[in-house]
């Protein structure tokens, strides 16, 4: 078992009986200053965990809102570079919240795997989860992740069935992320039914934490989902926050640091109401 | 420079790599249906009806084979080699598309799918998954880029009538990378009942591999046509490349025939040397995993993707097949560009002493041979794929000619 800032904070969480508040917001959107203020500020505001984008130009897994949050990164010159830069700058002042790195693979073979990872882990990075790569890809990224002290988080989907499971658990590490719908992100709400049922089932064959997100934005699905997830991840409402507190231009507010902890706060208490309920 | 293999035509291997290229880099939500299609695939693949079924429907609804035509007055003109052309645009539905979608339409149906989902740039792989969708019975979603959607009317229309629903993408560019990330979307979201019909011989394993068997029909049928009009194989091949289906489907079964030198002509646009100004993902880009598969990719030096530019809708997609960059760094076939005014001196020369209206796409590669014929013998002789008739580009010809129709 790896001992990274994942693994240390779902321990912590576990003794606190609750579950994990996981944030998503996009590297560099709107700019890249307004950006590292807002990550600056997730931790103080409720979030357990901080999945930070990588924006890409073709982002096929994930919605409009994703989509766009992405673009305006790009535009505003958001770098793989950046990004590793922005976490140096986070970790200078935060050095126990985990910050996994979210995004595809191109930009990341085309900055060279090996220098990417070294630097990645230089810079305070703990976990990766790379949509397109799947377990029948292992060897190009998830293997030398976990060599180079990384966490390597894996996707599990409705479609994951009882006889795959074991193939995609095989190198994750740091928890498991189980997508709760399928489709792309932040379009449809999940099922809480069939989602108890699905972490329930992951849970047979792991010792993994398992967080639930995709589709996941108020505090009351929060609250419903951290009954039985280990975290609950939020990503689409968030930078959905970030965009209509932007003016015409897109360009950042006085407002804009303060919608997503706004919207951050209330989902932390989403989610430490979800247990304190459970077991009234 | 990778190794000489023994054979050119072994690939792809059980992990769906072409060398370093191909792989199934998809989401975990598609994985499995990918595993389900693979080996669908090759259950079909050995089930001698389904070969029966799709034989069947080649020489009745497609009108295979289609015909390797002398160009006698092409010929005449380069005074060079002598110059046949592989007649894939009189097929139904005008283009080499409809080889692909007949086979792939009748997997589906043996898979269980009730809903078709396909991606297109010029219309001519929509209109042929539209046309399969009408055949056999299925409702049929086809994502097109907003561009493209305006500068290819005819064939959104035809679209329409063959009762198939043209939903346009305005994301990115609004050109054929951007319909496929939209297609794939819909893919992720209706896994369930839903086959995605690529049009292409690209995306993730096993579709380079599926594709380019669906497409060999045309090298088959060339390698014996020219065997029976010449006696000997061909000295030269050339078709153009896009995401290259028409030219796999030429190539593959020469690639073992190291006399048959081979041409793949890509999108030159406004030219190499413009930067983002053309669609010449090997000639221009470098190695990268974009939709599924690694493969050459026109893309910045961050790793975003770039638009690429060609004058032609079907080619201005900034990846290519994975076996032709497998091709490309093994030496077998050497891959050029043709830019956007090249192309179109070949249709207008094509379209007036031979009579025949080539699509755009396939221009470049008559573009090419406008090169390649006059250095040859005049006891040579290449063939050339003429992969879809141009129709659906009279409009933008005549824009570009600043002619107003």
């Amino acid at each position: 078992m790896s001992n990274t800032r994942i693994d240390r904070r779902f321990a912590a969480l576990k003794d606190e009986g609750r579950p994990a508040l996981v944030t998503f917001v996009t590297a560099g959107d709107p700019d890249y200053d307004t950006s590292l203020a807002i990550v600056k500020a997730l931790p103080k505001a409720g979030a357990d965990v901080i999945e930070l984008g990588m924006p890409f130009s073709d982002p096929m897994a994930d919605g409009p809102a994703i989509q766009a949050s992405g673009l305006r990164a790009l535009r505003a010159g958001q770098t793989l570079a950046r990004t590793l830069e922005l976490v140096r700058s986070f970790r200078a002042t935060d050095n126990d919240t985990p910050i996994v790195l979210m995004g595809y693979y191109n930009p990341i073979y085309s900055y060279g795997n090996e220098r990417f990872l070294a630097e990645a882990h230089e810079a305070g990075v703990d976990g990766l989860i790379v949509v397109d790569l799947p377990p029948e890809e292992d060897v190009e990224l998830c293997l030398p992740a976990l060599k180079a002290g990384l966490n390597f988080i894996r996707l599990a989907t409705p479609t994951t069935d009882d006889k795959r499971l074991p193939a995609v658990l095989a190198n994750t590490s740091g928890f498991v992320y189980y997508v709760s719908i399928l489709g792309i992100t932040g379009t449809a709400a999940p099922d809480a039914t069939k989602v108890v049922e699905a972490v329930t089932r992951i849970k047979r064959h792991t010792i993994l934490p398992v967080a639930v997100g995709f589709g996941v934005r108020s505090a009351e699905q929060a609250r419903a989902l951290g009954r039985v997830a280990d975290g609950v991840v939020v990503g689409s409402a968030l930078v959905s926050a970030v965009k209509d507190s932007l003016d015409v231009d897109n360009r950042a507010t006085a407002r804009t640091v303060q919608a997503v902890t706004a919207l951050v706060a209330e989902l932390a208490g989403g989610v430490r109401a979800a247990r304190a309920e459970a077991a009234e | 420079m990778t190794m000489q293999p023994n054979s050119f035509r072994t690939g792809p291997d059980e992990r769906g790599h072409f060398g370093l290229y191909g792989g199934r880099f998809v989401a975990e939500t598609l994985m499995p249906l990918i595993l389900e299609l693979e080996q669908a695939y090759e259950a079909a693949k050995a089930d001698p009806e389904f070969h029966a079924e799709l034989a069947d429907l080649h020489t009745h609804y497609a009108g295979r084979p289609s015909p390797l035509y002398f160009a006698e007055r092409l010929t005449a003109h380069f005074g060079g080699a002598r110059i046949y052309l592989k007649r894939e645009e009189l097929n139904h539905t005008g283009s080499h598309k409809i080889n692909n979608c007949l086979g792939q339409i009748l997997l589906a149906r043996r898979m269980g799918k009730t809903r078709i989902i396909a991606e297109t740039g010029a219309g001519q792989h929509g209109v042929a998954a539209a046309t399969v969708s009408a055949r056999f019975g299925f409702p049929c979603v086809v994502y097109m880029g907003a561009t493209d959607v305006e500068r290819q009317k005819p064939n959104v229309f035809r679209m329409h009538m063959l009762g198939a629903e043209v939903k346009p993408v305005q994301a990115g560019n609004a050109t054929l990378k951007d319909a496929m990330n939209e297609a794939l979307r819909d893919w992720v979201t209706n896994v369930e009942n839903t086959y995605y019909l690529i049009g292409t011989a690209a995306g993730p394993h096993p579709y380079p591999e599926m594709v380019r068997d669906f497409q060999t029909v045309i090298g088959n049928e060339a390698k014996e046509q020219m065997l029976a009009a010449e006696g000997r194989l061909p000295d030269a091949l050339v078709a153009c490349i896009g995401g290259g289906s028409n030219a796999i489907g030429l190539f593959h079964p020469f690639l073992d025939d190291t006399d048959v030198a081979i041409y793949g002509v890509e999108a030159g646009g406004h030219g190499l040397e413009v930067e983002n100004g053309h669609a010449a993902s090997m000639s221009g880009g470098r190695p990268g995993v974009l939709h599924g598969n690694r493969t050459y990719l026109l893309q910045d030096s961050d790793g975003q993707i770039l638009e690429g530019h060609s004058i032609s809708a079907g080619l201005d997609y900034p990846g290519v097949g994975p076996e032709h960059s497998w091709l490309r760094d093994t030496g077998r076939v050497s891959y050029v560009p043709a830019t956007d005014k090249e192309a179109l001196d070949a249709f207008q020369l094509l379209t007036k002493i031979e009579g025949i209206i080539p699509a755009l796409e396939s221009a470049h590669a008559l573009a090419y041979v406008g090169k390649l014929a006059p250095t040859m013998r005049k006891d040579q002789t290449i063939i050339v794929n003429l992969s879809g008739r141009g129709d659906k580009d009279i409009f933008a010809v005549a824009k570009h000619l600043g002619m107003d129709i």
